[in-house]
């Protein structure tokens, strides 16, 4: 038997595969086809302190190899998640990550203090980085001490692990990362998505009723690898890889580069049994190249 | 849900550039109801990325149908699968037409590629209702009348039945038939299905429509495809997960 399980500070996972914020909602669709005790962890789709309609259509369009999506934060807000969706989530052993989005510092605060005495949750993960909504969002992710003080801030009012998700919409991912660790952060997710548009060239308007969304899967792999390597090369604090992830053999890229565990998003759109049956395939990876445990991959990369 | 591996069985051009496909697959078929879709995937690779939602056209044992036009990358890909080859499916999606309801008369009113779910659905009504089918489409190239019933057809260009469009042809034709007993079942374009509603409402004739919204998942996991709700402003329905069939009083089209 292989080891598949990685640590993030005091966590351990069973293996290093989290499911994505906003690509499985809270859980109960997904668990049709994935089993998630299988799995490393989940994310939840982003939480307010109100519930938030989000935008209206057309909310997703597909790219070359990717797709844009300007959902703006639609979720059921916090009081409702740890009433009706906390109690189907306790049926699973898997890790509970709360994802956090808010527009201004009391709001992470207030969310953060609301959902800390569940038992369930593992950790929180901060979206400091959400392209689609007007307030919040991308102009915390773009600002060193907006960044710092929610992580601050947030981290005072809970002692459960808090994971900083990084915006690649930025000239230097590393300084954000450093400040993150520097306010007392326990990681960081890299990355969300990256702002892109389309149009359509008959009628001239775009694609989104947003105008610009967030682009995801496949065609932003090599971008996200290129940021988790510049974050694992400067800063030294534990790093979740996302990024067009659709293959363990994407996993292992990522762990290489320095992630310690990967979140898979986009892909549970097309095969949301992906997560599960990457497992096996990573096991057999290490057998072939003699690891015994895939923690030692992580930041394996030779230059 | 299942996902699973169809087998084409066989594919027909109805028209050009519209296309019928039997597939094979127990699980799907024996388990999916008329207006309820499937999510298919054009390719294995990553391009195109995303699956596409198609209406079930169609169920004969364990084979089902689907009717298609070329419109994109995706369909254009799933056009070329040949007999034999597999297409990875993920279905069924979605809440189809209300079976239960209690009206004598069924009037399936389609635009264009709309008419795809009608022929399962006629198939299921047949021994229950009367069934009367109004298509429309920009000319006769856009009428498919596959497994329908009782036909009334109307054209933009009139190269086929009634000049104008299917609503205006329903208009004319409804004082045929008794109002109190019958029900509407539509599938089309958007601003058929606005036109439509306003009629509905107007004459008190309960209706039913499938509607359409750009995807990424099909199965609620995305929020990718709101619908607003008529009953609450706060609030989006999904088309995938609530829908795509509603009835038009609890939507705003
Ligand atoms: C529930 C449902 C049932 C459907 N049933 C049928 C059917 O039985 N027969 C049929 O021919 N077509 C049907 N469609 C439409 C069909 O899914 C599209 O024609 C197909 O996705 C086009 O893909 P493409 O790659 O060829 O086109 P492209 O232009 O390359 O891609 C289409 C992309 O546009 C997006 N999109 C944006 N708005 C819409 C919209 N209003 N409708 C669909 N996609 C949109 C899709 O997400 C997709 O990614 C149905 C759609 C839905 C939602
Ligand atoms: C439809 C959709 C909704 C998303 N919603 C959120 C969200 O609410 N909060 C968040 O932090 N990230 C959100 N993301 C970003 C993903 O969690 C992930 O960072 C991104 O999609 C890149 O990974 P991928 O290429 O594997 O999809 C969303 C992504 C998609 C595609
Ligand atoms: S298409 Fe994903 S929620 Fe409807």
């Amino acid at each position: 038997m292989k080891n598949l399980s990685v640590k993030i500070g005091d966590l351990v996972f069973r293996n290093p595969i989290l499911l994505a914020s906003g690509t499985v909602g809270y859980g109960n669709e997904i668990s049709e086809f994935t089993d998630l005790n299988k799995i490393g962890g989940i994310v939840t789709k982003s939480l307010s302190l109100k519930p938030r309609k989000g935008n209206p259509p057309p909310r997703v369009v597909e790219t070359a190899s990717g797709m844009l999506n300007a959902i703006g934060l639609a979720n059921v807000g916090v009081e409702e998640f740890a009433k009706n969706k906390i109690p189907y989530l306790k049926k699973y052993d898997t890790h509970l990550i709360c994802n956090i989005a808010a527009s201004s510092v009391e709001e992470y605060v207030e969310c953060t203090k609301i959902l800390t005495g569940e038992e369930k949750i593992s950790a929180f993960e901060i979206n400091v980085s959400c392209p689609n909504v007007k307030d919040g969002g991308l102009e915390f992710g773009n600002n060193l001490s907006a960044v710092a003080k929610i992580t601050e801030s947030v981290k005072a009012v809970t002692n459960k692990p808090i994971i900083i998700k990084l915006s690649p919409n930025v000239a230097k991912i590393s300084e954000f990362a450093k400040v993150v660790k520097d306010s007392g952060g326990d990681a960081v997710s890299a990355i969300n998505t990256l702002v892109g548009t389309a149009f359509n060239i008959r009628t001239r308007k775009p694609k989104l009723f947003n105008v610009r969304g967030g682009l995801s899967g496949p065609a932003i792999k090599p971008v996200a690898l290129a940021k988790v390597l510049e974050i694992r090369s400067k800063v030294d604090i534990p790093i979740i890889g996302i990024g067009g992830i659709t293959s363990w053999q994407d996993v292992i890229e990522f762990m290489i580069v320095g992630a310690t565990a990967v979140q898979l998003g986009t892909i549970n759109f097309i095969n949301p049994k992906a997560s599960e049956l990457m497992i096996k395939e990573l096991e057999q990876f290490l057998i072939e190249e003699n690891f015994n445990n895939i923690s030692e991959l992580i930041g394996s990369y030779i230059i | 849900m299942f996902i699973t591996d169809a087998i084409v069985e066989n594919k027909t051009e109805l028209e050009n550039q519209i296309f019928l496909l039997k597939l094979y697959s127990p699980e799907i078929s024996r388990n999916i109801k008329p207006g309820q879709f499937i999510n298919i995937r054009a390719s294995e690779n990553n391009f195109p990325l995303l699956r596409r939602p198609f209406s079930v056209c169609d169920v004969e044992g364990d084979y089902f149908f689907v009717m298609f036009k070329i419109y994109g990358e995706g369909t254009l890909y799933i056009s070329r699968k040949q007999n034999g080859e597999k297409i990875n499916v993920l279905g069924p999606l979605g809440n189809g037409f209300n079976l239960n309801d209690n009206s004598k008369t069924a009037l399936l009113v389609a635009g264009g590629m709309g008419s795809a779910p009608f022929s399962f659905l006629t198939k299921i009504f047949s021994d229950k209702k009367e069934i009367h089918t109004f298509i429309g489409g920009r000319s006769s190239h856009d009428v498919i009348q596959y497994g329908l019933k009782n036909i009334y057809i109307s054209t933009d260009d009139g190269s086929l039945g009634f000049k104008g469009n299917v609503i205006e042809l329903l208009k004319n034709k409804i004082n045929n038939f008794d109002k109190s007993e019958l029900k509407i079942f539509a599938c089309g374009p958007t601003p058929m299905l606005k036109a439509l509603k306003e009629f509905a409402l107007n004459e008190k004739i309960e209706c039913e429509v499938s509607t359409e919204c750009g995807m990424a998942c099909g199965f609620g996991i995305c929020q990718g495809c709101p619908i607003q709700s008529a009953n609450d402003e706060n609030k989006f329905l999904l088309v995938c997960k609530d829908g795509p069939v509603f009835n038009v009083k609890d939507i705003i089209i």
